[in-house]
């Protein structure tokens, strides 16, 4: 079995879909930062059979964690000081995100006006509703991950 | 500075004033003829739209203001690929106010985020139309002279039909509403409204036969199976002639029933219908100038 060390300072995210882990890496921006990052691809799980972990040695203020909400609200996070999980952060669907992922509406403005922001609203918490902020076109976040 | 995106904008007490507003300038138009002197309103329509784009136009002539912009995007900017939002800060330069009419959804609202004029949408593609639901709204207060209590009946294309989304988000606010969506299953309402009205428990009812619910009515709006807004002409030939109101099916709707239209009317209502007392969308053409006055003079800050 691979080993990979523990991590001192930075954050844990854990239950990622097994190889989800890529898609997430670029989607947190975590190419473009410089700290030290493991990636971790199709461990064993008891809870998911498979699953990825994403190890990020940077501080947790780095991380945007209403995408990862939105990305996968079932993600685990661990945050890491002097090699001990201190806290483990709850992640909820956020209210609004943007820049994430695009409109599909061909009738949108967005479709034509590429400059625009991205931005969709959390409509209906209970049953997981996204609409988009110009033509209100109804998304679940399954839907408007593709 | 405030724009109208959406019917949802103004509070029932706000639209109140409106509409008593309207109904003043109505009455005594020489009151109002100077209160827009030296104002200027640019009609920014990117697809034409000549009932509306004239209807604002009269509405700020009667109000001695003038008018600019144009009537289809190939005559502007835009056929050299400028942003709406570069367009609306060129056009806050020269007018006072604006109305758009674009055929993507939310593109009023790009233009009001980056106005320094009061915006009003003239209808967003199959989005909203809240100037159509102004003067919808204004035609059954002064001709049935209440906005509550009512059973309405909405008729045609109510899957892209705008001006019907953005009538149905308005009459919710007015107590004792009830809907009847006469459609066929290819034009149903779509779910972001049923889901509303589930969500606010205002009955409703779906059904594709409109001689069946006819009798219960106290309002008819029809609307017209609209050839640009489908991907496929088939589909188009297959529905535009699924529902045609005529004399015989008005023998069956109560004597109180009025039938609104938000015109142009091509074949869903039968021209001999036109001489019935309950066919108002004639009426409803002239309520739509009387309430866009009161609009641009309440947008202007002006009254």
């Amino acid at each position: 079995m691979l080993n990979v060390g523990k991590i001192e300072e930075g954050f844990v995210l854990d239950h990622i879909k097994a190889g989800k882990s890529m898609d997430i890496y670029y989607q947190l921006g975590l190419d473009k930062l410089d700290c030290t990052v493991a990636i971790i691809k199709n461990a064993k799980s008891e809870k998911m059979g498979r699953k990825d972990i994403l190890k990020v040695e940077c501080d947790i203020e780095m991380l945007n964690l209403d995408v990862l909400g939105f990305i996968d609200h079932n993600i685990t996070v661990n945050v890491i000081k002097a090699g001990e999980i201190v806290e483990k952060k709850i992640l909820v669907l956020p209210k609004e995100i943007r820049n994430v992922t695009r409109c599909h509406n061909p009738r949108c403005i967005t479709s034509i006006e590429q400059g625009l922001p991205q931005i969709f609203y959390l409509a209906d918490e209970k049953r997981e509703i996204y609409r988009c902020r110009y033509c209100e076109e109804k998304y679940s976040p399954t839907s408007l991950r593709k | 500075m405030r724009h109208l995106m959406s019917p949802l904008d103004f509070t029932v007490e706000e639209l109140e004033k409106l509409f008593c507003l309207a109904v003043e300038m109505e009455k005594d138009p020489d009151k109002y003829a100077h209160l827009c002197d030296r104002k200027k309103l640019a009609t920014l329509f990117y697809e034409p739209s000549t009932r509306t784009r004239l209807s604002f136009e009269t509405a700020m002539l009667n109000l001695g203001g003038s008018v600019i912009g144009f009537a289809d995007a190939s005559s502007s900017s835009v056929s050299k690929g400028e942003s709406v939002a570069d367009t609306i800060r060129v056009i806050s330069c020269f007018a006072d106010i604006a109305a758009m009419r674009h055929p993507k959804e939310g593109a009023p609202m790009v233009a009001a985020a980056n106005s320094s004029i009061p915006v009003i949408n003239a209808g967003d593609g199959g989005h909203q139309h809240p100037t159509q639901t102004l003067t919808d709204l204004l035609t059954i207060r002064a001709l049935k002279g209440h906005l509550g209590n009512m059973t309405v009946g909405l008729c045609g294309d109510l899957k892209f039909g705008r001006t019907v989304h953005s009538l149905i988000n308005a009459l919710v606010r007015y107590e004792g509403i009830r809907f009847v969506f006469i459609s066929p299953e290819e034009l149903k309402v779509p779910d972001y409204i049923t889901d509303m009205l589930k969500e606010k428990n205002i009955p409703y009812e779906e059904v594709i036969r409109l001689e069946d619910r006819i009798g219960d009515l106290d309002l008819l709006y029809m609307t017209r199976v609209q050839k640009e807004r489908f991907f496929n002409e088939e589909d188009y030939i297959r529905l535009k002639d699924f529902y045609i109101l005529d004399k015989a099916k008005m023998e069956l709707a109560p004597e109180k029933m009025l039938v609104l239209h938000p015109l142009p009317r091509v074949n869903e209502i039968s021209v001999d219908v036109d001489d019935d007392p309950r066919a108002v969308y004639f009426k409803q053409v002239q309520y739509g100038m009387y309430v866009r006055m009161a609009l641009i003079a309440t947008l202007l800050e002006l009254v």
